[in-house]
């Protein structure tokens, strides 16, 4: 059993790093995920060594992460949507020279500079695309203190096993609540790097360098394939997900991260009422569970999407569904999350008793 | 995953007979590929990357050496530096090499990146990471364009100097003034050695390579950001001969980007 304690998520978040052996951090300060470079700054230099800087903007942490990871370290920049947005650029030249790293988006609510509220409305830019070309960011949802840690580790282990970009994608809920949480021990930092990393050309073999340009379409067509069957690889053998009660289910609730946590709550009180709701949690949302949402479809009488967004995620789960049972939509915007009670009144009025088995 | 390898550049064979003994008067520098440039004739990036490499190679920094090339002319320099290199998103490149150098101290890292790259996009990146006195040398190609996007008017450009975006000549009334970053960058405590150069005739081009060999050795030093400027021409895009462009260089570049130190530092 690891150390346990009571922490804020970015905080959590912050540790995960520094216990993962992680050998950078580059970031500006944005709320709500602040506090991952102040407790940063207070603890992870004298506790590991690990580089820990305040860049002059998010463009500038993105890019020092190539530079870093391209040394094969274990680096990492978290930041909330405004700063996101600014980092499109260099995610997609990390997905493009195939550089791994970890990324945290702490969302809060947009358009614009929005507010600093939890919300859920860079679904969009996170899985499909948000920077420039064909690429996908491995993303994971956190819903909980003790996933901010868990899937800091996990992100370091599915960023180099494919040389890939990863993304936590959560919110200013999960980033600023407090809970128990278990913590993995103290990793050591890396001290051998892969072969493709530019950490100086040895002695007697090639030189290495990291790009994302091919001038010649034929090649940048091949750069493509590689890139899409690796993509392939991913969807493959890394769908995560969640799903609780979805056996004896008629109803499925739906949602990530902040979204599914009120799904949990709202599907006990439905079940208290005697309607029999099941619940599905995706964390990988690319790659997204298709298969799981379409083979669930066939046997229930409706799902119910709940996001803090306009709609974003129920795109790819009628996707999968297709006309096989009605899916709703309930969502909140502008950093106001839904109740629990919103959810079921929604439910009641638009989603129960419709359709058939 | 995508590998990078040699074999994915061009194969360039030679005449082996001309490489008889007597006829050996020069070698290049293993720390330059066999690929040959793209640069048009008569274009400074490959004297600049000649004496880059020059440095590093007498200095026997080959394996200790990383590069950051920009977006620009110079986006391939990776072809041609025979040095583990990345390719930096356009105006980044000080960004990128902040990252690298913090990771390995004591590794030599340089940039090398023309004017529209860092004085114009990459104007944040370049002066933040003058201000932290970052340990690696930015070398700095000022050919008063943009070279790649194929002429427009860069940070840079003369007054009254003809570009496809001004196309009467700078009017710095309403495009405003030709950048003088170098200077600026001087005034920042963070960094230790500017210097303005050039590689229009073989007396510069050794000082040049000698400003470049002083920029190594305050990075072993630790001293700070340094900046070697190299003041250039862009015959194909300035639309002169060669030679015409060299003396446009001497004759009115130099006059308004004037040679020599700008700041120096002091070591015991
Ligand atoms: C974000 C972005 N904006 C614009 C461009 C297009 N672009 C490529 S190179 C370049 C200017 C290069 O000029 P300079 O840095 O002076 O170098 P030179 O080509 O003259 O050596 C521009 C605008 C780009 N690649 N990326």
């Amino acid at each position: 059993m690891g150390e346990i304690k009571l922490m804020k998520g970015n905080e959590a978040l912050a540790e995960a790093m520094i216990r993962a052996g992680c050998d950078g951090y580059f970031g500006y300060p944005i709320t709500p995920q602040s506090e991952v470079l102040e407790y940063l700054s207070r603890e992870a230099t004298k506790r590991t060594g690990m580089v820990v800087l305040q860049a002059e903007s998010e463009i500038a942490s993105i890019n020092m992460i190539y530079g870093a990871a391209g040394c094969g370290r274990r680096v990492m920049t978290t930041s909330s949507s405004p700063g996101i947005s600014l980092m499109q650029e260099g995610l997609s030249y990390l997905a493009g020279a195939e550089i791994p790293c970890v990324v945290a988006n702490i969302n809060r609510g947009g358009p614009g500079l929005g507010t600093i509220q939890p919300a859920q409305g860079d679904y969009f830019q996170t899985v499909k695309g948000g920077g420039h070309g064909d690429y996908h960011l491995i993303t994971l949802a956190p819903s909980s203190v003790q996933e901010m840690v868990d899937f800091v580790k996990l992100g370091f282990d599915l960023a180099e096993k494919y040389r890939n970009p990863v993304m936590l994608l959560t919110d200013g809920a999960i980033g600023q609540m407090m809970e128990k949480v278990e913590l993995f021990d103290q990793m050591p930092r890396k001290t051998k790097f892969e072969d493709w990393c530019t950490t100086g050309k040895p002695e007697g073999e090639d030189r290495r360098y990291l790009t994302s340009l091919y001038i010649k379409p034929e090649k940048m067509e091949q750069i493509n394939l590689g890139l899409q069957a690796k993509y392939r690889k991913v969807e493959e053998n890394e769908i995560r997900y969640e799903t609780i009660n979805i056996e004896d289910a008629d109803y499925i609730f739906t949602g990530y991260g902040l979204g599914a946590r009120i799904c949990m709550k709202a599907m006990e009180i439905a079940r208290a009422k005697g309607h029999k709701v099941g619940l599905i949690r995706p964390i990988s949302l690319y790659p997204f569970p298709y298969d799981l949402y379409a083979s669930t479809a066939g046997r229930v009488k409706g799902i119910l999407d709940v996001e803090l967004n306009a709609g974003q995620m129920v795109w790819d789960v009628r996707y999968a569904v297709k006309d096989k049972t009605p899916v709703e939509f309930y969502g909140r915007m502008g950093g106001i999350i839904p109740s629990p009670d919103e959810i079921i009144d929604h439910f009641e009025k638009h989603l129960l008793n419709r359709g058939t088995k | 995953m995508n590998q990078n390898t040699t074999a994915d550049i061009q194969e360039h064979t030679v005449d082996e007979s001309i490489c008889s003994s007597e006829n050996l008067v020069y070698t290049k520098p293993q720390t330059l590929t066999d690929d040959p440039m793209h640069y048009c004739p008569g274009c400074g990036h490959g004297t600049a990357h000649k004496i880059l490499m020059e440095v590093v190679d007498e200095l026997g920094l080959q394996s200790q050496t990383i590069g950051i090339a920009p977006v620009g002319c110079s986006v391939f320099a990776y072809h041609y530096l025979n040095v583990d290199m990345q390719e930096a998103a356009h105006g980044r490149a000080c960004a990128v090499a902040t990252g690298v150098k913090r990771m390995m101290p004591d590794k030599y890292v340089f940039t090398y990146q023309g004017d529209g790259d860092l004085a114009a996009i990459g104007t944040a990146e370049t002066i933040h990471a003058a201000n932290r006195g970052e340990n690696f040398l930015v070398v700095f190609i000022n050919n008063g364009i943009y070279g790649m996007t194929s002429g427009q008017m860069a940070p840079t450009t003369l007054p009254g100097m003809f570009s496809t975006t001004s196309p009467y000549g700078r009017d710095v009334e309403t495009m405003g003034y030709p950048l003088k970053i170098a200077d600026l960058l001087a005034l920042l405590p963070g960094v230790a050695y500017v210097t303005r150069q050039a590689v229009h005739t073989p007396a510069n081009v050794r000082k040049a390579k000698k400003a470049m060999k002083n920029a190594f050795e305050y990075q072993k030093k630790k001293l700070g950001l340094c900046l070697v400027e190299i003041v250039t021409n862009c015959p194909s895009n300035w639309k002169m001969e060669p030679l015409e462009s060299n003396q446009f260089v001497n004759d009115k570049m130099i006059p308004f980007y004037q040679l020599g130190d700008i700041k120096k530092p002091e070591v015991k």
